[in-house]
């Protein structure tokens, strides 16, 4: 098994196998940068109702192909046919949304349940045409390389490349439109031109991947790498290569697994390997990940803890608090029958009198909504500049001998 | 039409309108709030729940499979919530990301264990098989005051009855707080109503009609009926009270023309097979839809200016 994977990975577990690999990474980097741009206008879920309208497509693609003599089962006369009901699709959700009152969420799921509803009444059709033809167009749903024909995954990988070179050529226009339209459109933008070019992207994607992950999946793979390379980055040049990075090693990785094993489904191993991907970035994303949450909770817990207590003992209180002690004990500012050091009485004298200007200037600012900013926390500062609080300093008639330098906290 | 229609046709019809009916009154309230895709993400999730249920019992058997549905229900919704918070992505994306895996873990759990000797596949999951659910032992209309054939009534029927019954209920006694925190949640939370108990209750109703449907009729019909009568009705009227009647109406009129057109309409145009029904309840309450967008009265947005 380990040593198949591996045959796999290395491309050498024959040539098909090696084929659909490599167009499994090219549609992953494909549908994960192009998604990027769906993502970040908060359309994902479109690339669902997509996805599931190309079904009827297929069966009436596959009972044209039969009717006028022809083998069924080509694929690029399958994937013509999904084309143009996907298209049909996409229009039904914008007419929908913008014609009636109907949210687009409803539109989304109307198109997405009647599409695919349409389509199992073809496929029953098709069973019920001529046994023999039957084999095949389930594939479409789930996704099968098993049996893959070698023009079949000369499609896949012609078609991925080509995909991953237009979102070279688009990136600049579609990163402006994603971002911000408005401004887009100022800078000569044609923003319905570019939203047309991504949701035409997202089309290829789709139908590029029919065959490999099948229409119920295929949606994961435009959403999953954005999601998870989003949590890693604010800036969209890099959350559009990052998606796409992820997405390629999703598709490498999870098509190289499915071929070194039986039963093993590509389509639900490249999406389960994304989650794998996206489950270990919220763990550990720098700005959102759990553990970076839990850090900065930690860290805030500590400051307030930290603040208060001054504060209390520089009041000449004493502490009952276990955690306040525990935190002033571990910077050194009390000793061990909770009284100030030499080093605490600095600080808590240095915080004693950072309130004390925060009452002056709350004050003198009553009106402006700068008092709303006064949490107890925050050394003042950070917030006023040196000449206001000298200004401070001036009216509370008490020249500052304490520190200055700024530690307020 | 007698002996023959209530052996075959008279079950597998009232299931589909059961089915359709306790699918469409949740989706009224989820159209509204803007979470009609909810719907579509449990039937998704259904699938791994049922599997796991199976796994663990190794026996089809109604109650674990429930049970199994409904607990991934839960745990996706839990997911999704989680990631939405975390993460602090769009709820789209959150409910796109958590439903295809769980989908996909659920294909993948099918596909490693061993399930030749059990009817429990993929497509079994989305097409259902309506038109099996037959009352073998009804030998006509009097079979209807017969106990022993009674017995024998197909137990879909009688659990969707139940689901349905149920779900009516739950509507009529949460009426009042129910709609107020659909349309004016702040306003709800001010009077005193728990609106997140409401929101997560809607939802888990939402999963035990979507899980009880789904059993029987695959969840092509449980998305469908999700959405399509509500938001047709939601065209036809500005009164919830009303938009409840009329999405009732379309989903009973989705099941019963559906299901007769799947079983006849190929026969009428020559064919002899009859289609999928449940693709076929999916396509015509989809018509319905597409025609209330082209006629029905309140299909504008209010304010939209005449002639658009």
């Amino acid at each position: 098994m380990v040593s198949a994977f591996l045959d796999a990975l290395l491309l050498q577990a024959g040539y098909n196998a090696a084929l659909v690999a490599v167009g499994a990474a090219l549609l992953g980097i494909a549908a994960g940068s192009g998604g990027t741009f769906l993502f970040l206008r908060k359309r994902s879920l479109l690339s669902d109702a997509l996805a599931h309208s190309t079904l009827p497509g297929v069966g009436i693609a596959f009972i044209l192909m039969v009717a006028l003599g022809g083998e069924g089962r080509n694929l690029l006369g399958l994937l013509l046919g999904s084309t143009v009901s996907a298209t049909i699709g996409l229009l039904a959700v914008d007419w929908i949304t913008n014609r009636t009152r109907l949210a687009e969420d409803a539109a989304i799921g109307a198109v997405l349940s009647v599409f695919f509803g349409f389509g199992v009444v073809l496929l029953t059709v098709i069973q019920t045409m001529s046994s023999g033809y039957q084999a095949g167009l389930e594939g479409f749903l789930l996704g099968s390389t098993a049996g893959m024909l070698f023009g079949d995954a000369i499609v896949i990988t012609i078609g991925g490349a080509l995909i991953v070179t237009v979102v070279l050529l688009l990136r600049r226009p579609m990163t402006l439109v994603a971002f911000d339209p408005e401004f887009a459109a100022a800078s000569g933008v044609n923003v319905q031109r570019v939203d047309l070019a991504m949701m035409g992207l997202v089309m290829a994607v789709t139908i590029v991947g029919l065959k490999l992950v099948g229409l119920v999946l295929i949606v994961a793979l435009l959403i999953i790498p954005p999601a998870t390379a989003r949590l890693w980055s604010n800036r969209t040049e890099n959350v559009v290569l990052g998606a796409g990075l992820i997405g390629g090693v999703s598709g490498y990785m999870g098509a190289a697994l499915s071929a070194s094993a039986p039963n093993l489904p590509t389509g639900p191993i490249i999406v389960l390997m994304s989650f794998a991907l996206f489950a270990l970035s919220l763990l550990f994303a720098p700005a959102r990940g759990v553990f970076a949450a839990l850090l900065s909770r930690r860290r805030f817990r500590n400051r307030l803890h930290r603040r208060q207590g001054l504060l209390a003992l520089a009041h000449g209180g004493s502490i009952q608090d276990r955690m306040t002690r525990a935190v002033l004990r571990r910077e050194g500012f009390i000793r061990g029958d909770a009284t100030l050091t030499e080093a605490g009485k600095a600080a808590a004298a240095r915080v004693q009198h950072d309130e004390r200007r925060w009452a002056m200037a709350r004050q003198l600012h009553q009106l402006d909504g700068f008092s709303a900013r006064y949490d107890s926390l925050r050394p003042i500062d950070s917030v006023l500049t040196r000449d206001q609080i000298a200004e401070i300093d001036r009216r509370m008639g008490d020249p500052a001998f304490f520190d200055r330098s700024g530690d307020g906290s | 039409m007698g002996a023959e229609f209530v052996q075959l046709s008279l079950t597998p019809l009232l299931i589909g309108i059961l089915a359709a009916i306790a699918c469409a009154l949740p989706g009224n309230f989820l159209i509204l709030r803007r979470q009609a895709l909810v719907g579509d993400a449990i039937s998704h999730v259904a699938l791994p729940g049922i599997v796991v249920a199976f796994l663990i019992t190794g026996t089809v058997s109604t109650w674990p499979m429930l049970l199994g549905a409904a607990g991934a229900a839960v745990v996706a919704v839990v997911l999704i919530e989680g990631i939405k918070r975390i993460a602090r992505i769009e709820p789209g994306a959150a409910m796109g990301v958590v439903f295809t895996s769980l989908f996909a873990a659920g294909v993948l759990l099918l596909e490693q264990s061993d399930t030749s000797g059990v009817h429990l596949d993929v497509e079994h999951a989305l097409y259902g098989n309506l038109e099996s659910l037959v009352w073998f032992s009804a030998e006509g209309w009097n079979s209807l005051v017969d106990p022993v054939a009674l017995a024998d009534l197909p137990p879909e029927l009688v659990r969707m009855a139940s689901v349905a019954f149920v779900i009516s209920l739950l509507l009529a006694i949460f009426w009042r707080p129910l709609k107020l925190s659909t349309f004016d949640e702040g306003f709800a939370n001010v009077i005193g109503i728990p609106t997140r108990v409401f929101s997560f209750g809607l939802v888990i109703c939402a999963a035990v009609a979507a899980v009880a449907a789904f059993d029987a009729v695959g969840s092509i019909i449980v998305i469908a009926m999700f959405i399509c009568p509500p938001a047709t009705a939601r065209l036809m009227t500005n009164r919830l009270e009303i938009q409840v009647l009329w999405s009732v109406l379309f989903a009973v009129l989705s099941a019963v023309l559906g299901y007769v057109l799947a079983g006849y309409g190929p026969m009428w145009l020559g064919g002899e097979n009859a289609v999928s029904a449940a693709g076929m309840i999916a396509t015509i309450s989809g018509v319905i839809l597409g025609i209330a967008c082209l006629i029905a009265p309140h299909r504008k947005r209010v304010g939209t200016p005449k002639g658009l």
